[in-house]
């Protein structure tokens, strides 16, 4: 199909090997992938249609446009600290205190802003620098003492626990203005309408137009190409599902903006692991660290780069997570924050073991824990059940990544 | 700098009294090596002799506890992988260290990849494919992780890595341990190509045939030590022997009790 046929590709000179051309190729290809265990985002996005019919069956206002607003508005704060804790998985390590860390940043928000009076932007600042340090202490702690990190972020996890109830002191929570811009982003600001069209169009066309330079400069290196019906056929599935979505919450109240900058970094960090050095250097890190250390690859960097990653990233999940709640109390980041966030990146596919993993396994994980948890508030369930649902869904996602990491071993596929 | 020994050219890596210990375990002695550019050194020796421990010492991943080492001339310190690939000495590990959950691309290139804010993924391919056809490799695809090619493949993209920044030194770690015959004739003869193209291999191998076959110098370690230098037309006995560290050992008892055997 892409082959002229007068001459074989560079690499289509072994002629035993089965290439997959067309649509028919790929999804022959996704078959065989899927069943030797390669699951990528298969079992999520199976698991959110199923979650979806179930809630809807009970209760049809789940599906509610307006409802799915809210959800998304509630998955942005523990969807950024879970994509931060899909860095420091990468590795096969763990952060535990992330919870506490968004909790500290919160209070820092409330502490600096509305009670000493500093400008907004320095009281981030200031709770996404505490987040910075916070991750390079964790790093250090491991690439100098060979701390594990398990235990270095569960002492970090009580002493950030201290240093969130220090902060608020006996008031407990702070109010933020419900004028303020950084309230407003929280609760009502959406996207206009012209913006979110334009915003769903804009995958489909990037894909089109990077993979057409892809495949222009693959023919000039005399390299395969997959062809150009899997590209359209791909681009326009995607372009059409994500203009359903938008025209589906446009009947409500749109799209938040604050859902609109977890996405953003999603991609920038989708595009760090994939497209950079240092994605790749995580990859390798995780996989084999005496294999990347003997590659030249600077092991301890790669680790204080992706613990300070993830607690910055835990800081901003609570600078959001006090804008949405419009106040900073000794409430956040505590209880199931912690879990939640971990549980969404092993849901959405990264692995607990390290070596793999994607940055939208956060988006998607934490849009299945997300509805759970919005599913279950909407039946009036208790919070004790909704625990124990969240529990057993962790549990079953790292059984299932357990499983096909068998059989990935068993096909030969790590 | 220059060499006091009879104005001979320059070697490109010089070891001098290089020493390893390991808590109680002396796993190097004394080392003296000396290798010169377009010239195959073997380094040949037992079970436990210190070839492995030599070679991780010249590829930055242990530190020797004494001794110098000098290459190009000035004395290096090899503090950590990077700094060794740096200067142009590239290895070949017994144990491969490839990333299994990489593909064959990422691996070749990795920590040297193209592009490091925006990966040139089309121009790493090319060369990748380039360089396992020169090595007449068999790798069904690029693009599929490190686990799913066998040991052989696995032993060709390490080879295959080693060569990619052009090393002035290029050390090989048993490398034709996993191949078959084909592919253990292209890794020699891809030896004396990379010796012909002026660069220095150092060559470790239990297969005293392989060794002969291409090997320049023999060195012998025995007990982390060495145990004399040997050339090529070197009678297997007398190799044995230093290996071994007696004319009386294994190897001669057996060929011994084998002769008695026709004998009677």
């Amino acid at each position: 199909m892409s082959d002229t046929g007068n001459k074989a590709a560079l690499d289509r000179s072994d002629s035993r090997v089965r290439h997959d051309e067309g649509i028919g190729g790929a999804i022959r290809a996704f078959i065989d992938r899927v069943r030797s265990g390669d699951l990528g985002m298969l079992p999520v996005a199976v698991g959110l249609v199923l979650i979806a019919t179930v809630f809807w069956s009970l209760n049809p206002i789940f599906l509610a446009p307006n409802n799915l607003v809210n959800l998304l508005f509630d998955a942005a704060a523990v969807g950024c600290i879970s994509l931060g804790i899909v860095c420091v998985l990468m590795l096969g390590e763990i952060d535990l205190s992330v919870g506490s860390m968004s909790g500290v940043a919160s209070a820092l928000i409330g502490v600096i802003w509305v009670k000493l009076g500093f400008p907004l932007p320095v009281a981030i600042l200031a709770a996404l620098s505490m987040g910075a340090l916070m991750g390079m202490v964790y790093a250090l702690l491991l690439t100098r003492f060979g701390m594990p990190s398990f235990v270095s972020t569960l002492a970090g996890l009580l002493a950030l626990l201290g240093m969130q109830l220090y902060l608020l002191g006996s008031t407990g929570s702070i109010n933020l203005p419900y004028a303020s811009p950084l309230v407003k982003f929280g609760q009502i600001m959406m996207m206009p309408a012209w913006l979110s069209y334009l915003l769903a169009i804009l995958p489909g066309a990037a894909m089109v137009w990077f993979g057409l330079d892809r495949m222009r400069r693959r023919a000039a290196a005399n390299l395969s190409n997959p062809g150009l019906s899997v590209l359209l056929a791909k681009a326009i599935i995607l372009t059409v599902a994500l203009l359903a979505v938008v025209w589906y919450l446009s009947q409500g109240r749109g799209i938040p903006y604050m859902f609109g900058l977890f996405v953003a970094l999603v991609v920038i960090m989708n595009y760090a692991l994939t497209r950079t050095k240092w994605g790749r250097a995580m990859f390798a890190v995780g996989g084999n660290r005496e294999a990347a250390r003997r590659s030249g690859i600077n092991v301890n960097r790669i680790r204080v780069s992706a613990f300070m990653v993830c607690s910055t990233l835990a800081a901003l999940g609570g600078v959001l997570a006090a804008s949405r709640l419009a106040s900073s109390s000794q409430q956040a980041g505590t209880g199931d924050v912690n879990l939640n966030a971990i549980a969404a990146a092993v849901i959405g596919g990264t692995s607990l073991f390290g070596g793999r993993g994607s940055a939208w396994s956060a988006l998607l994980g934490i849009l299945v824990i997300q509805a759970i948890s919005n599913g279950l508030t909407l039946l009036n369930l208790s919070s004790s059940l909704r625990y124990m649902i969240t529990g057993a869904v962790l549990a079953i996602a790292v059984i299932v990544d357990s499983l096909a990491r068998q059989s990935r071993a068993s096909h030969g596929r790590a | 700098m220059t060499d006091p020994r009879e104005g001979a050219a320059q070697p490109i890596l010089k070891l001098r009294g290089v020493s390893k210990q390991f808590g109680a375990v002396q796993a190097l002695k004394d080392i003296e090596l000396d290798v010169h550019a377009g010239e195959v050194v073997a380094l040949v020796g037992d079970n436990g002799a210190g070839k492995s421990t030599l070679v991780k010492v010249l590829a930055g991943v242990h530190q020797p506890t004494d001794g110098a080492i000098e290459f190009m001339g000035q004395p290096v310190t090899l503090d950590s992988p990077g700094k060794a690939l740096e200067l142009g000495i590239a290895t070949v590990f017994q144990d491969l260290a490839l990333c299994e959950n990489l593909d064959v691309v990422a691996n070749l290139f990795l920590g040297h990849e193209l592009g490091p804010w925006a990966l040139d993924e089309v121009q790493m391919e090319v060369r990748a494919w380039t360089l396992l056809q020169e090595l007449a490799a068999r790798i069904p695809s690029v693009r599929e992780p490190v686990a799913s090619l066998s040991g052989g493949q696995r032993q060709t993209v390490a080879i295959a890595r080693s060569l990619l920044l052009d090393p002035k030194v290029i050390m090989l770690d048993e490398p034709t341990a996993a191949l078959g015959v084909a592919q253990t004739a292209e890794v020699l003869n891809l030896i004396e190509r990379v010796r012909d193209r002026g660069h220095g291999v150092i060559l470790i191998s239990h297969n005293m045939e392989d060794v002969r076959a291409v090997a320049d110098r023999i060195v012998v370690l025995r007990l982390g030590q060495n145990n004399g230098v040997f050339t090529a037309e070197t009678s297997n006995a007398e190799l044995v022997a230093a290996i071994t560290g007696a004319t009386e050992n294994a190897v001669s008892r057996r060929r011994a009790r084998k002769l008695e055997e026709v004998e009677q």
